[in-house]
């Protein structure tokens, strides 16, 4: 197919379009970092805490530092003289954090020292070599009992534990001080409250376990005072800008390099300090250096997600109006405060208005160090923690109440014509219109039927739940204004001899798929062949600026950006264009992109290829007045307003009687994430949040021992979902596109693991309610489960 | 360490003679001795299939075997699974599927669905899940793994 040859392109955007990134990951010639081979590369390993607190009392390397092939042995104090405390993102007060401990550990992992050797077994040796003695402190593991006097503390400085300390926010709260002003409102909706549900709930702490294990590769070229990193990372721009800052080197002198990323799920968006060691270390011994983590030291070392502890109140008038949310949350941190750590939490409170109209709302967050390993975002970050807990409280409202699920939520909704709809929190929703989804969602599910069913099996004997859950998120991070790093995305667009389109984003898949679906709004936007565009991402020395992908941005943010880039790229295509016709006397505004043409609307005789104004742009005989040759554009986009997508799930599990396993039998999902440019990508993506939202609902938990010592730190341990484990997810859709971006998209990386874990418990507690329970925590345990059926442990869960 | 010893194996269809130390892991000796990276490395317990190659026809995870021990064997990985141009079904069948995301799991998952459809070659659904709980996907939730591997058994069965 030839541009001149003027065929009818298809629109691409809706459609669903196979991924172009996939021939080279299916055949096996994608490159992740561990895939990277420098000459004269040297390999490192770290020697690790193996105990949860301890002062280190003396470290012998000389067994290490004697080994062939092994180049230098450092410990933490002597990499202090190379590297100062790692930085945070957040506003946070937080107490110094080195790459490698310096005088004590506090969790198991912690790195103690590190090796540079020839090959990466020869380095693993090593330092299994360096002896390491400590004087042990008491652990601190449970978060409410670390912020009691007499506990052990981790930080000088942070008495009794705690980073972050009663951080307020809802009705009567001053968003300033974030301090509590007048009780009035929630005190009265309490006080004439017909029923109020309290339960203590606990949103267990998870590993998010990309398949890839984090990894990185350092290069300092002295002679050229240059710095690349390759790095498993969500964010290579933030990356530059934080190992710059470390190695006192300007943001210019580093290139940060995200090359293939095996998955990335929030725990790589945090900058690690393996990556500053990597940097510090290839200038230290003027060789590249790679270090590549083992999964026993993902378990240990990479962020964790979630481990809020919340205290709910939900109050409501017997007709089920809901009148007041009350929540006290407790966020136990983990050792110290990395990237983001301290802001997820606050998350929580935010998004805990729900889809409904509550009058109410009031959220007290306080966060705690524990001798764990810190956490970070995990897909979802803050928003699963909050509507998990709202979404339980709401069903056991409606169980007080004898109500349907379905119906005690369509009587409180945000109406429909509400929207931009101001949340008690402080939020602005978009758009939003609940109902219609509410109602597609019964629909799919057979929802009569659904309780039929359950109803007929329990007859039989059998112990089956549906559970229904609605959430609304909060996408397309930032603004600026609250997010550390910056909350606009960017992009460059090009147009090369020939016609054909290069362009560059800075937002940095893992999976996304953004080298399809950008491509797809190219060739839309130009209207040329997809084949005939390239999508460039990943490489601060080829993308000039970015932030990176977390907060399912890419779209929203992202996809703002090229759509603003090609929308100057295309004027300037205009202009060309219309110079080449300046005997027909045409105009650029009177130009639009067809078939690989740019002609007059309506009058495609009056026209000129895609191709041919591209190479008259390179060679400008004669040069129009007040141009300038070529076409290469960009753009920043800094978007208004966050997006805030919503869904419904419904779901269906039995309990087996002798066994205590749950059996998730149905899992229906229908999202709303605005305008989609390819179903196919945002199925995957669904698909992916709905299992990782199960995982935690039924099977995933980190489990730390009396002394910190972790007790899952292997996949033999954790348990991940499995394939067999899963049913065939039922999806659906509506569409309810945002104001805030000219795409109409509001982002969908994180929907699944929301709506989901709600869903599945409120199932398993309708399942178990036979049997007096109000509640289960999470996960599912086959022992759980079986205790309540077999003991009667009703509402001890 | 202990003195290196020499090892043939053939791997995809071409013999590679080499001296390896006892203790090199075959996923080791295939991507760093021979640079074939398709097969990736996900865990250090043998539970997530990331390693997955064909030792001698059936599936094995590379990362529990020595490469000593592959000696004499004939190996397939990813990168030996397309006949030159012509995709495997199973790799097209990922592609029109959505069977991947990240990447990182594929090479490993597809090489134990060429052993599934080897052994099984029109599975249900339900056989598909079984078949393929050796192997861990963080991204799709394996739905449109299943998918793919189906399409793939009903373009094998048409050919
Ligand atoms: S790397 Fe071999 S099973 Fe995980
Ligand atoms: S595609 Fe990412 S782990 Fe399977």
């Amino acid at each position: 197919m030839t541009i001149a040859d003027g065929p009818a392109l298809p629109k691409l955007i809706g459609e669903r379009v196979k991924r172009r990134e996939d021939p080279r990951l299916i055949q096996g010639q994608a490159t992740y970092v561990d895939d990277i081979k420098l000459p004269g590369m040297l390999h490192l390993a770290f020697k690790r805490s193996d105990i949860a607190h301890g002062v280190i009392t003396r470290i012998d390397t000389s067994a290490a530092a004697a080994m062939d092939g092994v180049e230098l042995v450092i410990t933490g104090t002597e990499l202090a003289d190379h590297l100062g405390p790692m930085p945070i993102g957040t506003p946070f007060p937080a107490p110094d954090h080195f790459s490698v401990a310096t005088d004590k550990v506090r969790y198991v992992g912690e790195p103690v020292a590190v090796v540079v050797a020839e090959d990466r077994y020869i380095a693993r040796d090593a330092a299994d070599a360096i002896e390491v003695e400590y004087d042990e402190l008491p652990a601190v593991v449970d978060p409410e009992a670390a912020m009691e006097a007499d506990s052990a503390t981790l930080h000088e400085g942070f008495e009794r534990n705690i980073a972050v300390e009663s951080y307020w926010g809802g009705t009567g709260v001053n968003p300033e001080t974030a301090q509590p002003e007048d009780d009035s409102a929630v005190d009265a909706a309490f006080a004439e409250a017909d029923v109020v549900v309290s339960q203590r709930m606990l949103n267990q702490r998870l590993a998010p376990n990309a398949m890839e294990p984090r990894g990185v590769v350092a290069q300092y070229e002295p002679g050229r005072e240059y710095l690349t990193v390759w790095s498993a990372t969500q964010n290579p721009h933030i990356l530059r800008t934080l190992v710059a800052a470390m190695m006192g080197l300007g943001e210019h002198q580093v290139r940060a390099v995200a090359p293939e990323v095996g998955g990335g799920f929030g725990c790589k968006i945090n900058i690690y300090g393996e990556e500053y060691v990597a940097a510090a270390l290839s200038r230290l011994v003027k060789a590249p250096v790679k270090w590549i983590e083992d999964r026993t030291e993902a378990f240990l070392t990479t962020t964790h997600g979630r481990d809020l502890l919340g205290y709910i109140d939900l109050a409501a008038k017997s007709d089920g109006t809901i009148t007041g949310l009350k929540a006290r949350i407790i966020a136990d941190i983990g050792a110290y405060e990395v990237l983001l750590t301290a802001m997820i939490p606050t998350l929580t409170g935010l998004m805990m208005n729900g889809v409904y109209r509550l009058p109410v709302v009031r959220h007290e967050l306080t966060e705690v160090f524990t001798n764990k390993t810190p956490t970070d975002a995990y897909r979802g970050a803050g928003r699963p923690e909050g509507l998990y807990f709202l979404e339980r409280a709401v069903d056991m409202v409606a169980r007080e109440l004898d109500m349907d699920p379905a119906e005690i939520r369509r009587k409180n909704f945000v109406p429909a014509d509400e929207f931009p709809f101001a949340t008690q929190s402080g939020l602005v929703y978009d758009s939003g219109n609940y109902e219609p989804c509410l109602d597609k969602a019964l629909e799919v599910a057979d929802w009569q039927g659904l309780l039929a069913e359950r109803d007929a099996a329990r007859a039989e004997g059998r112990i089956v739940g549906v559970g229904l859950s609605f959430y609304v998120e909060v996408c397309g991070l930032g603004p600026s204004a609250v997010v550390p790093t910056g909350g606009w995305e960017h992009s460059g667009v090009t147009v090369e001899r020939g016609g054909k389109v290069t362009a560059t984003t800075g937002a940095s898949p893992h999976g996304q798929g953004n080298e399809t679906t950008f491509a797809q709004m190219l060739a839309d936007h130009f209207s040329i062949p997809l084949e005939d565009i390239t999508i460039l991402h990943g490489d601060t020395g080829v993308v000039k600026q970015g932030i990176g992908t977390f907060g399912s941005r890419s779209q929203a943010v992202g996809g703002a950006a090229l759509i603003s880039a090609a929308g100057k790229a295309g004027d300037k295509m205009k202009q060309f264009a219309a110079a080449m016709m300046t005997d027909q006397e045409v105009s650029p505004e009177d130009l639009v992109f067809e078939d690989g043409r740019i002609q007059v609307e309506g009058a495609p005789e009056v026209s000129k290829t895609f191709a041919e104004v591209a190479d008259y742009a390179y060679v400008p005989v004669p040069l129009p007045p007040g141009m300038e040759p070529g076409v290469s554009e960009e753009a920043f986009f800094e978007p208004e307003n966050n997006t805030y997508p919503f869904g419904c799930h419904i779901s269906m599990v039995e309990v087996d009687r002798d066994t205590g396993e749950t059996k998730l039998l149905k899992l229906i999902a229908v999202d709303d994430c605005g305008n989609v440019i390819n179903p196919l990508i945002v199925d995957g993506q669904v698909h992916g949040g709905l299992a990782q939202g199960i995982g935690q609902a039924m099977f995933e938990e980190v489990v730390y021992d009396e002394d910190g010592q972790p007790v899952t730190a292997s996949f033999m341990d954790y348990v991940m979902p499995r394939a067999a484990d899963l049913p065939v997810f039922e999806l659906d859709r509506t569409v309810t596109p945002t104001p805030i971006n000219p795409l109409g998209a509001k982002g969908v990386g994180e929907a699944g693991t929301i709506g989901s874990t709600p869903c599945v418990v409120n199932a398993a507690v309708d399942a178990l309610a036979p049997f007096g329970v109000t509640h289960i925590e999470m996960p599912l345990r086959p022992e759980r489960m079986w205790r309540i059926i077999n003991e009667g442990e009703g509402g001890q869960s | 360490m202990s003195e290196p010893v020499p090892i043939t194996i053939n791997v995809n269809g071409r013999k590679r003679s080499a001296m390896v130390e006892p203790r090199l892991l075959l996923v080791h000796f295939l991507r760093e001795s021979l640079n074939l990276t398709g097969t990736h490395v996900g865990c250090d317990t043998s539970q997530c299939g990331a390693c997955t190659v064909l030792l001698d026809g059936s599936s094995a995870k590379s990362c529990t075997v020595f490469a000593v021990q592959a000696d004499g064997s004939e190996v397939q990985t990813i990168e030996g699974l397309a006949d030159g141009d012509e995709l495997h079904p199973l790799q097209d069948g990922f592609w029109e599927e959505h069977g991947l995301q990240c990447g990182y799991c594929t090479p490993g998952m597809i090489m134990s669905a060429v052993n599934l459809l080897e052994e099984n070659p029109a599975p249900s659904e339900a056989e598909i899940r079984e078949g393929i709980s050796g192997n861990l996907c963080r991204c799709t939730g394996y739905q449109h793994i299943v998918n793919a591997i189906q399409h793939a058994a009903e373009r094998m069965a048409q050919s």
